[in-house]
């Protein structure tokens, strides 16, 4: 069996679609974070095969997903840092109950 | 032609990674959602060792695994109570989200499947990137070398840091 880029393809774009159900149906923000992880994950992993597949020796693909990390990982660090804020000031990190903060 | 251990490998990171995303979104335990994902993390992190990227693999572990994942074991064990679980989802909003990652998945598989069909070769030789061409491709300024994306990405950490030190200090 040849392993062409379409083998590859299918698992980052069930990882994806796992992300958007997650991001959807969650109400936790931590999950809801967690669901975005999988769905930057999958991207970056996408980037780095059609580098690899199609421009073999080249470098954008791959150096853009080095940066998609580095992105995602001050992303996160300040996302946490809200949540964890949020959940001093009222106890639950619930999205439908975050509204009530405005207030 | 593959080899058959490399063709063994694929199967082995394929089936980590659907696996392991479709229990990260349906397990009930937010803590085990976190592990599900730092597995899905590695397996990504093989496809790049597979695909002769090392480089990016390492920091794919060092800086996804190493340090998101901590963070968020960190931020879930201050923010709930261990052996909680999640409420159920309400039958609406799960039907709501699973059409939508299933209309998702439909229409870029089919896209996949019908426009893509002739692109797929078997892996293209390549040899390995080495650590200065690396070097040179972030601190160069030239043709394929980005060293304004560095600097921006560094500016971006900082603008982070000060941010994340703002909000999260004790008033």
């Amino acid at each position: 069996m040849d392993i062409t880029i379409l083998c590859y393809l299918i698992p980052a774009l069930v990882m994806f679609c796992c992300g958007v159900y997650g991001f959807m149906t969650r109400r936790n923000m931590i999950a809801m974070l967690i669901s975005l992880e999988l769905m930057l994950n999958a991207v970056d992993l996408n980037f780095v095969l059609f580098n690899r597949y199609l421009y073999p020796g080249s470098n954008e693909g791959w150096f853009f997903t080095l940066f998609g990390i580095a992105i995602a990982a001050a992303e996160t660090a300040l996302a946490i840092a809200i949540i964890v804020n949020l959940f001093h000031a009222s106890k639950n990190i619930d999205v439908r109950d975050v509204a009530h903060m405005k207030h | 032609m593959e080899s058959l251990g490399s063709q063994i490998i694929y199967w082995i990171i394929a089936a980590v990674i659907v696996v392991c995303s479709v229990l990260t979104v349906t397990t009930r335990k937010i803590l085990r959602a976190a592990t599900y994902l730092l597995f899905v993390l590695f397996a990504t992190a093989a496809i790049y060792f597979k695909l002769d990227y090392e480089f990016l693999g390492t920091v794919q572990i060092a800086v996804y695994a190493g340090g998101i994942v901590v963070l968020f074991v960190f931020a879930i064990l201050l923010t709930t109570r261990p052996g909680d679980n999640s409420q159920l989802l309400e039958s609406r909003k799960r039907t709501i989200g699973a059409l939508g990652a299933l209309c998702a998945a439909g229409l870029t598989g089919w896209a996949l499947f019908s426009r893509c069909a002739d692109l797929f070769t078997s892996l293209p030789a390549m040899s390995n990137p080495t650590m200065q061409t690396i070097g040179q491709a972030m601190l160069g300024s030239g043709y394929e070398q980005y060293l304004l994306p560095f600097e921006a990405i560094s500016v971006l950490l900082l603008a982070c840091i000060i941010g994340g030190v703002v909000v999260a200090r004790k008033r």
